[in-house]
């Protein structure tokens, strides 16, 4: 086979590009369809922020007083596109009611927590989750598949803050090795990393399984054997890329998993990341937390799923050829137009 | 008369040997019907409860407050002196019923929205597909927590809040699935005939591509109880002192230093749940796998 030249593969590396910033444009109506979703539920939540940040003691006027100053008085319509306005012009999440603070700073201040805890639950969800899949389908219906499996099908079933929990109860107080709760060096980021992967692991495991399954038994794989490769080639230069795209799937929405997944593993630990700070405002009817933390795990979420669509197209062969298919058909059009 | 009384017999035999086809296969899966099993089990207890509890779930005994696991309380007791095993049979009604029927709801909305979208596509698919894809874009059990922050705790609130989030699911994939039979020459044969679109739809299109959906709510339950417990334990969905599963884990996480069996047991009732809905869920996608018809 010819390999393709510089030119060609710039030519792809362009439509690449295209693709990315038609994905990325796609963003912007995504990320607004999702502040008005979170701005509309909030909206009628009951209650009244501006009573509550007076207390008790306040009067009725007051309260108006306060209501006119924070706007909550103004029609709904008006205070969408006020709202829509500060996030996406100012890039602006609004200021808590109770703690003296922007939303944004506060976001960005326990970010660090919530990525951390994100970023090592993926890797190990790959990491893990995806040999223990291999190994259950190359040992079809043998032991290690079994294990593998009940390994898999226990993860998907057990929940991930009880699973906490019970691993505070034995390695921190009963065993006394990992610190129960709190953050500080990585030790403490351990329980909370386990639990919280081990969901991903058994869908990374289970996903990885069946398409391996599904690839080790079609026809080129029977052909590789009969050319002699040994099952060592066959599994990791035929078989794993074959199977790869679902399991990247699993790898992306997995990440929506982890993020909503950390929100009620930070709870459980005390960790002040994200999901806590968002969660702890809904006790206090702080809705601009509650609006800013979900607007921004929500985008996290969309980017993530950005990034795993241009893998996928890196990855599958199909869907480079469709741009390859392209580039020729453009490179002829500049042909005939020149 | 004779002749068309005969065919419809024909036609009955054929639909009920497709049905039994699948039942068989699911019957030889010894997972499945393990899973099965002990759904139908926990659900007699369930609607059993009130009259097999060996106490009442709200009875307190000060005198035995934290009691361990003994033949006298099977799980031990609470803070309270309430019988953790007769609490955990009492709530499974809150939350197999919670997990059920969220599912149930957000499927059947799921399925008119998805089935109509499918088979008409167009700009209303366009639309519909768009609103999918932003409600996709919130981790579920993040939309989960706005929406029942925004309702308020309660077994009829978190209902409604668990099942909207399943909605887009449905929609998404009972769309797919009638993509692929859309074109299909059996449909083409029944609109020939003058066949109304709403009958269409529910007679020919969705028994062609139900199956994926069948799955998913199998699979849908587990998940939804799953969730419905995380929100009870940050505080929001059903709150103590109902006896719910993951409202009890979050009463008990104050204990659970000193008396580890409050955090176990309820916590063992969610995942046998879960784990059995998971079996049966993977037999009933293995036995309805169109690659495995013969």
């Amino acid at each position: 086979m010819r390999l393709p030249s510089f030119r060609e593969r710039k030519g792809v590396f362009i439509l690449m590009w295209k693709y990315i910033i038609k994905r990325l444009l796609w963003m912007i109506p995504v990320l607004l369809g999702i502040s008005i979703v979170i701005f509309t539920i909030m909206y009628f939540c009951p209650g009244d922020p501006a009573a509550s940040i007076l207390g008790n003691s306040a009067t009725p006027a007051a309260i108006a007083e306060k209501r006119a100053e924070m706007g909550l008085d103004q029609p709904y319509m008006v205070r969408l596109l006020s709202y829509l306005n500060q996030v996406f012009l100012h890039f602006d999440l609004g200021d808590s009611y109770f703690q003296n603070q922007s939303v944004m700073s506060g976001i960005l201040y326990r970010l660090p927590y919530t990525a951390t805890i994100a970023f090592i639950c993926i890797l190990l969800q790959i990491v893990i989750g995806t040999p223990l899949g291999i190994t259950a389908a190359v040992h079809q219906n043998g032991l290690a598949d079994r294990i593998c499996m009940v390994i898999a099908l226990a993860g998907v079933s057990i929940p991930g803050f009880w699973l906490a929990m019970m691993l505070v109860l034995f390695f921190a107080v009963k065993l006394g090795w990992l610190p129960p709760y709190g953050v500080g060096g990585l030790q403490y980021f351990i329980l909370p990393c386990v639990a919280n992967a081990f969901a991903g692991i058994a869908s990374q495991a289970r996903q990885t399984r069946s398409s391996m399954l599904e690839v080790i038994r079609s026809d080129y794989i029977v052909t590789a054997r009969a050319k002699g490769l040994s099952e060592r080639e066959i599994l990791y230069k035929h078989a794993l890329p074959n199977a790869l795209i679902p399991i990247i799937t699993v790898v992306g929405n997995g990440m929506g998993m982890m993020l909503g997944g950390t929100v009620v593993i930070e709870s459980v630990f005390s960790i002040p990341g994200i999901g806590m700070y968002t969660t702890s405002a809904i006790n206090n009817r702080d809705y601009p937390i509650v609006m800013g933390g979900v607007l921004f795990l929500g985008a996290l979420f969309s980017l993530i799923m950005l990034l795993v669509d241009v893998i996928y197209a890196y990855v599958d062969p199909r869907i480079k050829a469709q741009y390859e298919g392209q580039q020729k058909s453009w490179r002829r059009r500049k042909k005939a137009n020149g | 008369m004779a002749n068309s009384a005969a065919v419809s017999v024909k036609v009955r035999k054929k639909k009920e040997s497709q049905f039994s086809l699948v039942m068989k296969r699911l019957s030889k899966n010894k997972l499945a019907m393990a899973g099965f099993v002990i759904i139908l089990i926990l659900f007699l207890l369930a609607i059993l409860s009130s009259w097999i509890m060996p106490y009442n779930y709200d009875e307190m005994n000060m005198a035995e407050r934290f009691a361990g696991p003994s033949l006298k309380h099977l799980c031990g007791t609470d803070e309270m002196g309430r019988d953790i095993f007769s609490r955990l049979l009492y709530g499974a009604r809150a939350s197999l019923s919670l997990g059920f029927l969220a599912t149930i709801i957000s499927t059947v909305i799921g399925m008119a929205i998805g089935s109509v979208v499918g088979y008409f596509g167009g700009m209303a698919d366009t639309v519909i597909m768009r609103l999918v894809d932003i409600l996709q874009a919130i981790p579920g059990i993040l939309l989960a927590i706005a929406i029942s922050a925004c309702l308020g705790s309660g077994f009829m609130n978190t209902v409604i809040a668990l099942s909207i989030g399943g909605i887009p699911m449905t929609v998404r994939l009972l769309r797919g699935s009638i993509m692929g039979v859309r074109k299909m020459e059996y449909l083409e044969a029944a609109q020939t005939i003058n066949c109304s679109v709403p009958r269409l739809i529910i007679k020919h299109i969705l028994p062609n591509s139900i199956s994926p959906i069948i799955v998913s709510v199998t699979m849908g339950i587990g998940n939804t109880i799953l969730m419905a417990a995380s929100l009870s334990y940050i505080g929001l969905g059903v709150q103590p002192p109902t006896p719910e599963w993951g409202a009890m884990l979050s009463a008990a996480r104050t204990y659970m230093r000193d008396y580890s069996h409050m955090v176990l047991f309820p916590g063992l009732a969610i995942a046998l749940v879960v784990l059995s809905l998971n079996m049966l869920g993977d037999g009933l996608r293995d036995a309805l796998d169109p690659k495995l018809k013969k």
